[in-house]
């Protein structure tokens, strides 16, 4: 089978986030890099599918040429090819994304097409689902386990501590979850394979979306004092009368 | 009018809520079969929309009213705001809302103007109180075949008595600070005395010392208990929005420096197990009934 995983970059954020001057973007002077967590699951399990079923894998970006870095680290844990939609721009809202990751998987012969449920940083939850429809493919969102045996993809997702199934026929879309898997660590071999391979770019068509970013703020931290209600093991009668207070215990 | 999707769970009434801040609220249920299908949510929201011609369509941040959502827009074509905390109309019918939405879990906000004839927006949870019961719709869209393709073919449910994180009044997180899987061992007694549930931090689930479904964080659950006590837990920022819904906090950590500590109202200073251990003879010794004289 044929697996692409679509993965955003992302600012590795600490305690604490800062934005540049202009409030456009969180100032990353000091900041690493990584795939987005949920789009790290993807690409593990598109490696532990073809692993079980053979076939191939392709991981997809849409970013600047920085952005080769997370294909390359795709690439590292054992994705075979990779493809950036280079872009300059950062207006990208999710419509004109989905718009330009359709283009180029539209004819790719992909049985399987995946995706983190959200990226970590925008958050717009919707990349996936809007690719889906239009390519006319099935989508199940959220999901936390995936089997596939005859052309069928069965797959579960949480809720409300329960597990909802789902079967569908591949080609499909479907993205997951951070908990469907422990992503690998990059072997050495990996590593050296990553920055021998080429990665295909591909200059995305941009179309202007409707959800326009002004300008990004921090929002207000917790307001209160902290009460210090003791130290060590001596504070827990004065913790058990906080509990009673707050009508816990 | 505004148009808002009211699914099961107490998050739906956040969203009515939020809807009725811009106007008359028409809430509506959608009416599956018996199952839930993405599709059928979907086909509901387009029917509606071409029915009422609304300002917006407005749901709930949950998974399944962004998944609803993500499908009616791209049915419509229009753009969608996600986990917005809140919107302005346009002067005019039809001109762009501004908006401001969570980014990065909520550690971050966004301003950002949203077009289209109608706007569809998702309202991040815990922003704002629950609005009373109103009447809601059950509508039954017509469908196709394609809107059934994707269903839930059936339920897994968890064992009986189990207290689920976003339901718990009370969770208790454990952090790096934990030390092992076995270390939870204490958490959980904590956790049952107070008739609550156990949590951790990213790293904990990372590390294999407790299952994914039991993370708190921008990549789990996002909980509102009445109180989180957060056990070994520095603070990381995508550890916060997943627990700043709680209405108190109550860390414990042995370093007083943890950003933890900043975003909490109380705070213990100590190794958590020595703390907790002694937490839970307290509760046992003053629940026990009084002997004697």
């Amino acid at each position: 089978m044929h697996v692409a995983v679509c993965i955003k970059r992302v600012p590795e954020t600490g305690a604490r986030i800062t934005l540049t001057a202009d409030a456009q973007e969180i100032d990353t002077s000091y900041l690493g890099f990584t795939i987005s967590p949920h789009e790290e699951c993807a690409v593990e399990e598109a490696l532990r599918l073809v692993e079980k079923h053979g076939g191939t894998t392709t991981a997809v970006t849409l970013g600047p040429p920085a952005a080769a870095e997370q294909l390359r680290n795709a690439i590292a844990m054992g994705v075979q090819s990779a493809v950036l939609l280079e872009t300059e721009q950062s207006d990208w809202d999710p419509q004109a994304t989905a718009a330009a990751l359709a283009d180029v998987l539209r004819d790719g012969g992909h049985d399987l097409l995946l995706f983190g449920n959200e990226s970590a940083d925008s958050g717009g939850y919707q990349v996936g689902v809007r690719v889906a429809h239009a390519l006319g493919l099935p989508c199940v969102t959220g999901v936390k386990g995936i089997e596939i045996a005859e052309g069928v993809a069965k797959v579960r997702r949480e809720e409300s501590g329960g597990w909802e199934i789902f079967e569908v026929p591949l080609p499909a879309v479907i993205s997951v979850k951070e908990g469907i898997n422990l992503p690998r660590y990059a072997s050495l071999p990996g590593r050296l394979r990553a920055k021998k391979t080429e990665i295909v770019r591909v200059e995305p068509g941009w179309s202007e979306g409707g959800l326009r970013r002004q300008r990004l703020l921090v929002p207000q931290e917790h307001g209160s004092a902290v009460e210090v209600l003791g130290e060590g093991p001596a504070a827990a009668p004065r913790v058990v009368e906080v509990l009673k207070e707050l009508g816990v215990a | 009018m505004i148009l808002c999707l009211v699914e099961p769970g107490a998050l739906s009434l956040e969203a009515v809520a939020f809807a009725q801040s811009l106007g008359p609220v028409q809430a509506f249920s959608v009416d599956a079969g018996g199952t839930y299908a993405p599709g059928v949510c979907a086909a509901a929201i387009v029917q509606l929309v071409d029915r009422h011609s609304p300002e917006a369509v407005v749901a709930a941040a949950s998974d399944r009213g962004q998944e609803a959502m993500a499908h009616a827009a791209a049915r419509l074509d229009l753009p969608l705001a996600a986990n917005c905390v809140s919107a302005q109309a346009g002067e005019q019918p039809g001109e762009p809302w501004q908006v401001v939405r969570q980014r990065w879990g909520g550690s971050l906000l966004e301003e950002a103007t949203l077009s289209g004839p109608v706007k569809l927006l998702t309202v991040a949870p815990h922003v704002v109180e629950p609005a009373a019961p109103v009447p809601v719709e059950a509508f039954s869209p017509e469908l196709t075949e394609a809107d059934l393709a994707v269903r839930i073919l059936r339920r897994e449910e968890p064992p009986p008595g189990t207290v689920s994180l976003t339901d718990a009044r009370v969770v208790v997180g454990g952090g790096r600070g934990v030390g092992s899987a076995e270390g939870f061992g204490l958490l959980e007694e904590l956790a049952t005395l107070l008739g609550g549930a156990v949590g951790g931090s990213r790293v904990v689930t990372n590390l294999g010392w407790r299952a994914h479904a039991d993370q708190v964080g921008q990549t789990g659950a996002r909980i509102a208990p009445d109180l989180y006590i957060a056990c070994g837990i520095s603070g990381a920022i995508q550890h916060i929005v997943g627990c700043k819904g709680a209405k108190k906090i109550l860390a414990i950590n042995k370093d007083p420096h943890a950003p933890m500590l900043a975003r909490s109202d109380y705070a213990v200073v100590g190794d958590l197990h020595e703390v907790v251990a002694a937490v839970i003879d307290e509760l046992r010794r003053t629940a026990r009934p009084a002997t004697g004289a």
